[in-house]
């Protein structure tokens, strides 16, 4: 999931400190409140709806979930939808899910030891170029897999990575680069370089001041960068499709699609598996909500 | 707030000079005379240089082996058999269907994009209201965010399945479909490409709603006081104050969802990928047919070419007219 087209400028720190408590300024009147709170709940009905069915459908039987007249409820509860759902013969998914795993841990990994050193060293030194390396990272947030499939193809059939995980891991380390770049970017700058100044004057080496002083204030911004990266690398799809064939190094996005159009679908076991592939993730993402308004805009929209 | 973002490539003295190791006195702050460029480029290197590599290695290069290949005669085993010019680019105009693939792109993007727009300005709206419970609300329009689309696809995808789909059955028992197996919504190219926008635009609406919202924040509390102070009614206040505030958020928001809608696969690949014949696909997916189902790399790869130049166009013409980067 790409994010945003940064502009590299300030950042205020995150500003869910910012945001206005309106509660205790001025009353509003009951009525208002109560058709706000229906029109949150019909938000939240409607966002939180195609989940419900999946999860009611992930313990539903083949027959229950087939039937020509189905219930919106489950009947009974087959929880061991859950302990069969490994073993179907449509796809390998406990690889696909160990797949899934490596190319989004390894991936993030990279990113993380690529993108922090490059954020580190814009946010604080001048150096030739260095805008045009600024302007070459906002590009490829403009770019996305999908339309250099054909391309990263051909250029790892070259390098014989086709249907590896390294391809992967690289492919989604770089295309998730610039978000990370920026965000730490940003982080960077918003510290005050006396801050840093003070550490060097005491006689710390560059290194040291980036690991003790430095990365404990930016430590927000390093985990939006985790997590966004993760998620994205979890949910990528276009790269997989082409550059995966076997079908155990698949990640699950793509191993699923095979369940689509087959006369006899499991859904039930799709459905399962992506409960349990979605709901980390989301726990993860709703960690960093309040940093999603301040973080995410903040550097391009002031 | 910061200094260090300016673009000037001068180094500008005591202000800017940094003690930097082997560059001299490590005392701070002593006279700093211009140092060489190249030194200085060659101090960057080791912090930047990975990610130089990543870049260049994984997005630049394979964009020049695109263009390359789409000059190319490659066989279906993968073997180059030499140039061709451009008659890849010739085999992808004179495809019948590609007139119709282009417009349904450019539906695609638009109607997506503008519908995300408008319905995530009323989302912001509701959400940046006080109320007990806001908290909750807030986290599920996260959901489709961070799920899987590939998933949420798949849901509404059996969701619509005739018979046993949970959407169908719905739309039977409340009297909006007479036929009581429910309709072949994915069996229909059209209806299936419909069906494709609804599942793009809920994807697409918790990102823009969160930049949305975070615009909001910018608005000023005293500004919108003196507005009412003024008499101006609600709508007012929102279309003469609140939507210019909004500029800045809007245009960023507008931009990558143009770039994330054009670019999407998952959502068509799963509503329409078994639908055979081509009237429900976008650029996007007919690159992929082209490499999946008929093996022309090299046909793809002009495709590819074509779909890149349009991003660029798009983008290039949006950020002249709109200046999403101009401080408001």
């Amino acid at each position: 999931m790409a994010v945003t087209a940064p502009a590299f400028e300030t950042i205020a720190p995150p500003a869910a400190s910012a945001r206005k408590r309106r509660y205790t300024e001025d009353q509003v009147p009951l009525r208002k409140v109560i058709v706000r709170m229906i029109a949150g709940f019909i938000v939240l009905a409607i966002f939180v709806l195609p989940y419900v069915i999946m999860f009611f459908g992930s313990v539903k039987t083949k027959a229950q979930i087939r039937s020509v007249d189905p219930t919106y409820f489950p009947t009974e509860w087959h929880w061991e939808n859950y302990v069969n759902m490994w073993s179907t013969p449509e796809t390998p998914l406990p690889q696909n899910l160990i797949s899934t795993i490596i190319i989004s841990v390894f991936a993030t990994l990279i990113v993380l030891l690529v993108a922090m050193p490059a954020a580190y060293y814009t946010a604080r030194f001048k150096f030739p170029f260095r805008m045009v390396f600024l302007f070459l990272v906002i590009v490829t947030q403009m770019l996305q897999p999908a339309v250099l499939t054909s391309g990263l193809f051909r250029q790892f059939l070259a390098f014989d990575m086709i249907d590896t995980w390294a391809a992967m891991i690289f492919i989604n380390a770089a295309f998730n680069l610039s978000f990370a770049v920026w965000i730490m970017h940003s982080f960077f700058a918003g510290i005050p370089k006396e801050v840093d100044e003070a550490a060097q004057i005491d006689g710390a080496g560059r290194l040291r001041v980036l690991f003790t002083i430095s990365l404990p204030l930016v430590w927000p911004g390093i985990v939006t960068a985790i997590v966004f990266t993760f998620v994205a690398c979890w949910n990528e799809f276009a790269a997989s499709l082409v550059i995966l064939s076997t079908a155990g190094n698949q990640p699950l996005s793509v191993a699923l699609t095979k369940f689509v159009g087959q006369y006899e679908t499991s859904w039930q076991y799709v459905f399962g598996v992506s409960i349990v592939a979605i709901v980390p993730v989301v726990i993860l993402f709703m960690i960093i909500e309040k940093r999603l308004v301040g973080g995410l805009t903040a550097g391009s929209v002031k | 707030m910061s200094t260090t973002s300016d673009a000037s490539p001068i180094q500008a003295g005591a202000a800017d000079g940094r003690p930097r190791p082997g560059s001299g006195a490590p005392a701070k702050g002593g006279a700093a005379a211009p140092r060489p460029r190249g030194r200085d480029l060659l101090h960057a290197l080791p912090w930047i240089g990975p990610a130089l590599i990543l870049i260049f290695g994984v997005v630049l290069f394979p964009a020049v082996v695109m263009f390359y290949n789409s000059t190319r005669d490659i066989s279906q085993s993968g073997v180059d058999k030499g140039s061709v010019g451009l008659d890849n680019y010739i085999e992808v105009f004179n495809f019948p269907y590609f007139w119709p693939i282009f417009g349904r792109t450019i539906i695609w993007v638009v109607v997506v994009v503008v519908a995300t727009v408008v319905i995530s300005l009323g989302l912001a709206q509701i959400l940046n209201k006080a109320f007990p419970g806001r908290r909750i609300v807030r986290l599920a329009v996260i959901i489709p965010w961070a799920a899987s689309v590939v998933m949420t696809t798949m849901v509404v995808y059996y969701g619509l399945e005739p018979y046993f789909g949970i959407i169908n059955k719905f739309l039977v028992d409340i009297g909006l479909v007479d036929t009581p197996e429910g309709y072949g919504w994915t069996r229909n190219p059209v209806t299936a490409f419909a069906w494709s926008i609804v599942v793009a635009i809920f994807v697409s609406l918790p990102f823009t709603t969160y930049t949305i919202l975070a615009g909001l924040q910018t608005v000023p509390g005293e500004v919108l006081e003196a507005a009412k102070m003024d008499g101006a009614g609600p709508i007012r206040t929102y279309w003469g104050v609140v939507l210019p505030q909004l500029r800045s958020a809007l245009a960023v928001a507008v931009l990558i969802n143009i770039i994330n809608v054009f670019n999407s696969l998952p959502i068509l690949k799963v509503m329409t990928g078994s639908i055979p014949g081509y009237d429900a696909d976008t650029i996007m997916t007919m690159i992929f047919k082209y490499i999946q189902n008929q093996h022309k790399v090299d046909v793809a790869s002009a495709l590819s070419v074509v779909a890149f130049v349009i991003v660029i166009v798009i983008v290039a013409v949006y950020v002249r007219v709109v200046k999403p980067m101009k401080e408001v």
